[in-house]
């Protein structure tokens, strides 16, 4: 396959991914500000801008954090790109460029996305709840991932697709609890309190698995359990246990495939055995965000590696 | 102005349209509505677009689709297929003999100017993915009329594509050859049509970025390493093919290709060069070309057509100007040409004033040139102009598929049938005898 096709698809997926989780971040954001609360919702507001990553051009742009403003910024705006819109636009452009690396009904998928994204963006903004906006976006990220997996060949495509949706996942997953970490709980004292835990809940939410997680561990919500289910857990979907893994078997049906063993194997074995190895007390031994952090950086030498060995295209 | 409606002869329905008259006779007009609705939005969801250069605007444009199909019967199609044919024998020896030893114009038939002036240019064929695509969507939405009607198959295009590209394989290839199609990229306007032959074949689409030289091959960069290619099917212009030869700007292109190329390592279709043949000047002399190269009568007449460079047919050009089309030599997409009949006056006095300045870069045509055939317009039924563009595949064998594409002028009594000056399509039917 040509290098520059297994770049599109692993593109594909990352945006499809980044969109689904900015969709569920704005979901949380609107449920806590119809609660009431002690802090008020505007700098939960902001710390949902600080997990995109995108706080500072928001600041720029908008100034003060302003619920509508988010949302326009978060769903709509083509300057920021990590909005949805950005996010779907870019992963059916990537899309139309590989074509014929890609079924009819993935194609149709994103297309679809795409053509009705166009309607929503002239349709009046008011006329539309947040939360349609947002159950319309998850519904168009499962619906490419549905026809992904269930029409794709399971070719080398289909791991790069893989590979981009696990890697974007974990890499959202640790950003995630790691601006809860720094930006919710803004002194370690708080630790345990009331408020503490209530924002375990909400980043739960975030993730879509607040049921999930209180079917696998039962009774009371404690940053060890979250920390336990969002990291070490392979039965939680988006647990850094679950990604890794996914990133090691897809890259060695690649080593397979082509006979021919990176060093991007290599970096996700290690990356995964770091998992696998860690416990929630060694964990928080070592400080969740320097944890966090030194799994991020890893990640992305992997996704340096993954370019260099396939994406990039060097002559060898 | 007399036209021919290739539905009727006088106010008889011509056979091959026979069937469409009841079908169109029972079609209610909602049903109508409803269909035309319908083969829009399977052309936007297939995803054939169509961006128009200069424009701006919706880069996800629809060509518009005419539901009412042309019709050749198979006698009719068969003398065309050989005439197309016959043609194409005659302008591929031509290609031969003008970069080789030039005889054609050593024996006075074609001036030397027009080919050496002109080897520059080179135009592709594209369109065919609206010949596909529009007899997929047809079968689709009326399976009936396909059932009453037996229409020859378009869908052996590809692979008629794709055998042509194999055969022309360079020698120093063995085994089966790595076959490519090289596009500009996902900007151009035809990336639709390139990425949709590339699938139909199986073969990769490749931009310039991805193709590099080593020594005497060409290779694409894959996820396993360099891949040896063997034939280029271009879909970019000459120009682009290799900045260290043609343009040194081209961003598309892949240095060193050239050399690849003339020492035999990889082969590119259609080869460099080729598009003098596309010139409309050149064009006029293809009936001269039949009779040099074939020694036959040439199957099919010209459109009659003027060379404004030469002094005779410039001032028959000039005193008829408000009758006649005039196009430039190397004009595409229907810019810069002058519809006498339609233009105003002042428009006619700018092409005069052209014509005087540089006659020689342009041509001229009777404008009864196109017939019509019957299209849904807004007040029911009613005859547009209509052309037809044939796709010959010329290899170890010369091969046609039954069909075209048609293109139609949508706007009353309009002779302009580019996509770019809101022409629309048709299925183009071939009936099996």
């Amino acid at each position: 396959m040509l290098s520059r096709t297994a770049d599109n698809l692993y593109w594909i997926a990352r945006y499809m991914e980044r969109a689904d989780t900015v969709a569920r971040l704005l979901e949380v954001g609107s449920r806590i500000s119809l609660l009431p609360s002690a802090q008020g919702y505007r700098s939960e507001w902001d710390s949902l801008l600080q997990a995109t990553g995108m706080a500072h051009a928001f600041a720029k742009k908008h100034g003060e954090p302003v619920q509508r403003a988010i949302e326009t910024f978060l769903f709509f705006d083509r300057d920021n790109p990590s909005s949805i819109a950005s996010c779907i636009t870019a992963a059916r452009e990537n899309g139309r460029i590989v074509r014929t690396a890609l079924t009819t009904q993935v194609w149709d998928a994103l297309n679809t996305a795409f053509q009705e994204l166009r309607g929503l963006e002239g349709t009046k903004r008011s006329s539309m709840d947040l939360s349609r906006l947002t159950d319309w976006t998850m519904r168009h990220a499962a619906m490419v991932r549905g026809s992904i997996d269930a029409t794709l060949l399971r070719n080398d495509g289909f791991n790069f697709l893989n590979i981009g949706y696990y890697l974007e996942r974990g890499d959202n997953t640790a950003r995630l609890m790691d601006v809860k970490y720094y930006v919710l709980l803004p002194r370690v004292d708080f630790v345990g309190s009331g408020l503490d835990n209530y924002q375990w809940t909400t980043l739960l939410r975030a993730m879509g698995a607040q049921r999930a997680f209180h079917w696998a561990y039962g009774g009371d919500v404690t940053a060890a359990k979250i920390a336990d289910f969002l990291i070490c857990n392979p039965q939680s979907p988006r647990s850094l246990a679950t990604c890794t893994a996914g990133l090691v078997n897809h890259l060695s049906r690649l080593a397979k495939a082509y006979g021919r063993a990176t060093e991007a194997q290599d970096k996700a074995r290690n990356l995964v055995s770091g998992i696998e190895t860690a416990t929630v007390e060694a964990i928080f031994d070592e400080g969740l965000h320097e944890f966090l952090t030194r799994y991020i950086t890893d990640a992305a030498e992997l996704a340096t590696a993954i370019h260099n060995a396939y994406l990039g295209g060097e002559m060898r | 102005m007399t036209q021919f409606n290739e539905m009727y002869h006088g106010t008889e329905v011509r056979i091959p349209y026979a069937r469409l008259q009841d079908w169109i006779a029972t079609m209610p007009q909602e049903l109508r509505s409803l269909k035309q609705a319908e083969a829009e939005a399977l052309f936007r969801r297939i995803g054939i677009t169509f961006a128009v250069y200069g424009e701006g605007g919706d880069p996800d444009r629809l060509i518009p689709f005419d539901m009412f199909p042309r019709v050749f019967s198979g006698s009719e199609w068969a003398r065309l297929e050989r005439g197309i044919k016959q043609r194409a024998r005659a302008l591929n020896a031509f290609l031969v003999d003008v970069y080789g030893r030039g005889e054609i114009i050593r024996a006075g038939r074609i001036p030397g100017r027009l080919v050496y002036q002109n080897a520059d240019n080179c135009r592709t064929p594209s369109g065919v993915s609206y010949m596909l695509e529009s007899r997929e969507i047809m079968m689709r939405m009326f399976p009936d009329i396909f059932r009453e009607n037996r229409i020859e198959p378009v869908d052996t295009y590809s692979e008629k594509l794709r055998r042509t590209l194999a055969s022309v394989a360079p020698a120093k290839c063995n085994g089966e050859p790595t076959v490519v199609i090289l596009t500009p990229g996902h900007f151009n306007s035809a990336y639709y049509e390139h990425s949709l032959l590339a699938d139909l074949m199986g073969v990769e689409l490749v931009e310039g970025q991805d193709l590099f030289v080593d020594g005497e091959y060409v290779y694409m960069r894959t996820t396993e390493g360099p891949q040896r290619v063997d034939v280029i099917y271009r879909r970019i212009d000459d120009a682009y093919l290799d900045p260290l030869c043609f343009r040194p700007e081209s961003m598309l292109g892949i240095p060193g290709l050239m050399d690849v190329y003339r020492s035999g390592g990889v082969s590119i279709c259609s080869a460099p060069g080729s598009g003098v043949a596309d010139d409309k000047a050149v064009y006029t002399y293809v009936p001269d070309m039949v009779r040099f190269y074939l020694g036959e009568e040439p199957i099919l007449r010209n459109v009659p057509t003027w060379q404004c460079g030469r002094p005779d047919d410039l001032a028959h050009v000039l005193a008829n100007l408000p009758e006649l089309v005039v196009k430039e030599v190397h004009g595409s997409g229907g810019y810069g040409m002058l519809v006498g009949p339609k233009a105003a006056k002042e428009e006619i006095e700018r092409f005069r004033a052209k014509l005087a300045e540089d006659p020689a870069n342009y041509i001229a045509q009777p404008t009864l040139a196109l017939s019509t055939v019957p299209t849904f317009v807004e007040e029911g039924v009613a005859p547009r102009h209509v052309d037809l563009r044939p796709y010959c595949l010329v290899g170890e064998r010369i091969e046609l598929v039954p069909g075209g594409l048609t293109r139609v002028a949508l706007k009353e009594g309009s002779l302009v049938v580019n996509s770019s000056q809101g022409g629309g399509v048709k299925d183009t039917w071939v009936l099996a005898e």
